[in-house]
């Protein structure tokens, strides 16, 4: 059958900002979140050029909270998410033989509103004040009462927008992931970080909604007067901590889950192994994803629960560590009697494994709630999570760049480069963040803006300010080392580490358009591998030669996540910006903007999208037998 | 490619810092590594037993770890296709019953300690009350049990249990004294906090609010001074006698006007703001302008001189606390006001 | 991909679920349900937490009325029966019976509707604002939400009836209809949770 409608294909940047394609849409992911990772860097330096000597004033107390504030925000929802997200968009449907994910549509438009969501956070230093009450944003610091200026009403609609892109994302993969498996790829011969994005994508699904009513409440507390959490109102400050951590500690598996994905890959890839105890890594994801969903309250030891509740929490903290020692342990059983090598990728699939235990343990220690007493809001807290987060989340994903690299953009990043990225980010790393332990323990608490002199927390402020500057030299190599790579030619194979074992390495690199001509037939776990022992060269195809379908492209999620931001501004300066005869100028201003966002679906709704066909003469080479 | 270059160049930094572990076992009046009360002592020996038990596994992966990377590294030419293992039972029960037994060694006295510190002496008669309110950016500490209202230093019997009971005149604040014990949160309305700790020994103990509650968070610095029984008694006395206005009768007349329509001394003036009666004695004003003849750091200096300091620009000291542009002071009267209070002191040690 | 699952020209049983894309549809649409009935169950935990702080505004039990609540339960519920008509009727491949039956539960949802907004136009006569209390925050703030989800309901079903007399049944809109009568049915079971955590436990003195 031919379909005569015509073909819409757009070039430059309109195919850019109309693309459903998974694989541009991870570009598109990965160039933003890594502006944002350079922004939330800049605010770590100077962060910790404020702190590298006692009473200093290089920036005042207001910005210095203001820094924080947005250090800890971009880089969690801006930045980390994000490069994740790229790899998740340019990696999953590779891995799985499919097409591209369930929903393109939706994917772009998760795209974009997370990109305006990050913007219209960071506009707020250029209008008066970046919100200053911290990541975890408390009440009633954060209410009208104690923060007048518009800084924490971008954090609520900022995060808001932004979160809306997230859930579309986790909603996209765990149906991609369920429908859309070749033919043979059975769960259990899926890759790990498959399984590492599909129970990433559940735990996003269930914790973002509860972030969702919680930004809801405060934005209505201090946009609409509302008495959530106001105490003269009857509201309860304690109850945002229980919705934000609800959200809050969940998300921090989120960030980490796929950095395990990464590290079995690489770590397996690189040792000529396959995955050691691969359906207990399964088993051991699962948990850690359930059981970040009973330990919010760890975060609140301090809060006066009662010991009942302490108790508890703090032994349902502690049982995370089992699921995470048996990954921790099949790793290292992975490498045992392999043939290792140490490509960029894998020198941060290796360093991650003893940093991220660091970070790990001290995890445990602070799941034992007397002891928290003494760490809680203390620099203890500050190493801990960064020793987890960067150590593992950044560390997992540079590997994950570097590994992914040449089927991203079809060239290899230069390994000299990468060595040098990985020791000057590595060492940086350990100098920034283990002396802050000893300095949470002497007595520092966190979020100060500067401490007195003589207290002991010279030295060691010092030298971890020095050594954020060395990640910030290891971050440029880094980019330094990206840019350079795009003026090579494009001209990686499939395999270009030759050792690859899943379905990704059996197509083109880039991957073309279309990304399998024909869809694969997978055979077994490590399904490129096993063809590779059984003395093939490729994938046996599921189906004959066809004309491929797909999705069409489409300008309308931009235009959805604009009409959201100027919502945003509508809301955030309706107490500011007068009337307009009888109407409230905000007020209407939000209103135009969620009519085009409201507009638009109607529009997707009542425009049906029959996409277009790539034909079996526009596909590359030739193809085999079904 | 991994060589004993690399892995030296790997460990040497982790020595150095494990060096440091010995070294910093911070000060006496501030670090939680150098308990100096009994609740502070309990949850260092849980610190203790939880860094010994992970310190093990720690040593236990990094071993692991560079064993297998260096034995098992590629050797050039090599391409081999190793064995594929699927797993290994034995191995994986071992590591995951392990670890659960290690949970077990550090659970259980974790619970006890969260049922031990949990216990209530407000209605303790042996123990002293003390309500703490926090505010932006200074701590209120009232003694109901003597009627007294002091605030930034808190005077405790050595050895007596001090039944500690928190809230928050405005944001949530969290009140730290590390050398003592592990710390509460101060919420707003009626999510009141308790939480008890006793200082055996004699000194003055520096606290810090370890919640973010504005600009000044990090400068929100208090203390707690345990004395003997003796003196102890003798200040709940001093503080309640009646406090002179200044001498001076312009001074007096500015003092009255434009401090106690906030502050109070003795008897006269407002409760809504830090109590002055004794600020002369006190180790600090503002919390963070240490009172010392013998100034060394820039924010210390003589009573007198940080008196001064902070009434004629608190901004300056402290960005975003309440006394800012709350008032005019001519220099006569800003150097009488200082004077006068570098003079009411409490004779009680 | 789409269009090509006629089969002799006739529409297959269940023509939701003939393409990959009707079928990713109502997966996507499951997990959404998911997400969803997190976000309400915050939502009534905020509720449970503050319902008691009605500080100077009237009290649950002085403010429902069991009766107009009943009404508007019985509306609501109704329509979820005439939704169930509905993809009965998709599964016949009767397209004007499905149309019959989204145009009768659009009409109950409206007037679901219009009985809220008198019952919140009352409350705020009698002094139970959004602004008054914690108590009121949350109760607007919860039932509102599900009211938001009616109202969009409402607009949705009723673009997807302007398509069906369009376009026809097809299996471009057969999952359409579909989907949105799964999420007629989750507002509805919403409601039922909301009648009994907010209504009839308010009326408990």
């Amino acid at each position: 059958m031919s379909h005569t409608h015509t073909v819409k294909r757009y070039s430059g940047l309109m195919d850019w900002l109309t693309t459903v394609d998974h694989k541009k849409i991870g570009i598109l992911y990965l160039l933003a979140g890594g502006f944002f990772f350079l922004v939330g860097g800049l605010e770590a330096l100077l962060i910790r050029v404020q702190l590298w000597k006692p009473l200093n004033d290089f920036v005042g107390a207001d910005t210095y909270n203001e820094l924080i504030t947005m250090h800890g925000t971009t880089m969690i929802f801006l930045a980390a998410m994000p490069l994740l997200f790229a790899l998740m968009n340019a990696v999953i449907p590779l891995q799985i033989g499919a097409r591209d994910v369930a929903f393109p549509f939706l994917n772009s438009l998760g795209f974009w509103t997370f990109f305006f969501g990050g913007v219209l956070l960071n506009i707020s230093w250029f209008t008066g004040g970046a919100p200053d009450a911290g990541w975890t944003s408390y009440v009633p610091l954060a209410g009208t009462t104690y923060s007048a200026n518009h800084g924490v009403d971008y954090y609520v609609l900022g995060l808001q927008i932004a979160g809306i892109g997230t859930l579309i994302g986790g909603i996209n993969f765990l149906a991609t992931i369920i429908n859309m498996r070749a033919p043979g790829m059975t769960f259990m011969r899926m890759p790990m970080f498959t399984w590492a994005i599909f129970i990433t994508s559940a735990l996003i699904l269930f914790a973002f909604p509860a972030l969702t009513v919680g930004l809801v409440a405060l934005m209505f507390d201090r946009i609409f007067s509302a008495n959530f959490f106001n105490p003269s109102g009857g509201g309860n400050m304690v109850l945002w901590e229980h919705i934000f951590w609800i959200f809050g500690h969940p998300e921090v598996y989120i960030l980490i889950l796929p950095a395990f994905g990464i590290i079995s890959e690489v770590i397996s890839t690189f040792s000529r192994k396959r995955l050691f105890g691969y359906s207990s890594m399964v088993f051991a994801t699962m948990l850690i994803g359930f059981l970040g969903f009973m330990v919010w309250a760890h975060h609140m030891f301090t809060t006066g629960l009662g010991p009942i509740a302490n108790a508890l929490f703090s032994i349902a903290t502690m049982l995370i560590a089992v699921p995470t020692g048996i990954k921790i342990f099949n790793w290292i059983f992975t490498m045992w009697g392999g043939s290792i090598k140490f490509t960029s990728a894998n020198l941060f699939a290796v360093g991650f494994i003893p940093t991220f235990v660091m970070g790990g343990v001290t995890g445990v220690m602070l799941a034992a709630a007397p002891a928290d007493f003494q760490y809680h809001d203390s620099y203890f807290v500050v190493a801990h999570f960064h020793y987890v987060i960067v150590g593992g989340l950044v560390f997992g994903i540079f590997a994950g760049l570097h590994y992914w690299w040449p089927k991203m953009f079809g060239r290899i990043l230069n390994e000299t480069l990468g060595k040098w990225t990985f020791w000057t980010f590595f060492i940086g790393f350990h100098m920034t963040f283990f002396v802050q332990h000893f300095l949470g323990l002497m007595g520092m608490p966190r979020r100060i803006w500067t401490y007195l002199d003589g207290l002991g927390f010279n030295e060691m402020n010092l030298i971890s300010t020095i050594g954020a500057v060395l990640m910030g030299v290891g971050t440029i190599l880094f980019l330094l080392n990206a840019i350079s790579a795009s003026f090579k030619p494009k001209n990686a194979g499939n395999d270009p580490w030759e050792d690859g074992r899943t379905l990704e390495w059996t197509i083109p690199s880039p991957a073309p358009e279309y990304n399998f001509k024909q869809t694969p037939l997978v055979r077994g776990y490590d399904a490129f591998w096993k063809e590779k022992m059984d003395g093939h060269k490729g994938m046996t195809p599921a189906e004959p030669i066809g004309p491929i379908h797909m999705p069409s492209p489409s300008i309308l999620p931009f235009f959805m996540s604009i009409g959201l931001f100027i919502a945003g501004f509508g809301f955030m300066y309706a107490r500011n910006w007068g009337h307009i005869g009888p109407l409230n100028t905000g007020y209407t201003v939000a209103v135009i903007g969620l009519l085009i966002t409201l507009g638009c679906m109607a529009l997707r709704s009542i425009k049906d999208d029959h996409g277009f066909h790539i034909e079996v003469h526009e596909l590359d080479d030739k193809g085999g037998k079904a | 490619m991994m060589n004993r270059w690399q892995l030296g160049k790997r460990l040497a930094p982790l020595m150095a810092m494990m060096m440091l572990v010995l070294a910093a076992c911070g000060r006496e009046d501030l670090s939680a590594l150098n308990p100096q009360g009994p609740v502070a002592e309990e949850q260092f020996g849980l610190m203790k037993l939880a860094i010994t038990i992970m310190s093990l596994v720690v040593i236990i992966v990094f071993a692991l770890t560079f064993y297998v990377i260096i034995r098992y590294r590629r050797r050039k030419g090599d391409n081999k296709v190793p064995k594929q293992v699927e797993g290994n039972h034995k191995l994986e029960i071992i590591w995951t019953v392990i670890p659960i037994i290690l949970l077990v060694i550090l659970g259980v006295p974790t619970v006890q300690s969260v049922f031990n510190l949990s216990k209530d002496y407000s209605n303790d008669p042996d123990a002293v009350q003390v309500i703490v309110t926090s505010h932006q950016y200074w701590w209120e500490f009232e003694y109901p049990q003597y009627g007294i209202k002091t605030a930034q230093e808190m005077i405790i019997p050595a050895g007596k249990t001090i039944s500690i009971s928190t809230k928050s005149a405005d944001v949530k604040h969290s009140f730290w004294i590390p050398a003592l014990a592990g710390k509460i949160d101060s919420n707003a309305a009626s999510n009141e906090n308790k939480m008890y700790f006793s200082a055996p020994k004699t000194g003055v103990y520096l606290g810090k609010c370890a919640e973010l509650c504005g600009p000044s968070h990090g400068l929100m610095d208090f203390k707690v001074k345990s004395v003997d029984s003796a003196s102890f008694d003798r200040w709940v006395a001093a503080i309640q006698e009646p406090v002179a206005l200044p001498s001076d009768p312009a001074v007096a007349a500015a003092f009255e006007s434009k401090c106690l329509s906030c502050h109070a001394v003795g008897d006269k003036g407002g409760p809504a703001f830090p109590n002055l009666t004794g600020i002369g004695s006190r180790a600090s004003v503002g919390g963070i302008l240490v009172n010392t003849d013998d100034p060394e750091y820039s924010n210390e200096g003589s009573v007198y001189d940080n008196l001064y300091r902070w009434i004629k620009d608190p901004e300056a000291v402290k960005p975003g606390n309440l006394m800012s542009d709350a008032y005019d002071l001519t220099e006569q009267e800003l150097q009488g006001i200082s004077q006068y209070l570098s003079e009411l002191t409490l004779e009680y040690e | 991909m789409s269009a090509h699952s006629h089969v002799d020209g006739h529409l297959p049983h269940e023509p939701e679920k003939a393409t990959l894309e009707g079928r990713n549809k109502i997966l996507g649409f499951w997990l959404f349900l998911g997400g969803e009935t997190v976000l309400f169950g915050t939502l009534f935990s905020v509720y449970l937490a503050l319902r008691d702080q009605v500080l100077d505004g009237k009290p649950a039990h002085e403010l429902f009325s069991l009766p107009l609540t009943a009404l508007a339960t019985l509306l609501l519920l109704t329509s979820s029966l005439t939704s169930v008509f509905a993809v009965h009727a998709l599964h016949k491949l009767d397209n004007k019976a499905l149309i019959k039956w989204l145009v009768v539960t659009v009409l109950l949802g409206i007037a679901f509707l219009i009985l809220e907004i008198y019952e919140f136009y009352h409350y705020v006569h009698e002094g139970h604002g959004f602004t008054t209390s914690a108590f009121s925050s949350s109760f607007y703030t919860l039932v509102g939400f599900h009211g938001a989800h009616v109202a969009f309901g409402i607009v949705w079903i009723s673009m997807i009836i302007r398509q069906l007399s369009k376009k026809g049944l097809t299996v471009v809109t057969a999952p359409k209809v579909y989907v949105a009568g799964m999420y007629w049915h989750f507002i509805d079971v919403v409601w039922v949770f909301i009648f009994t955590v907010v209504y009839l436990m308010g009326k408990v003195v």
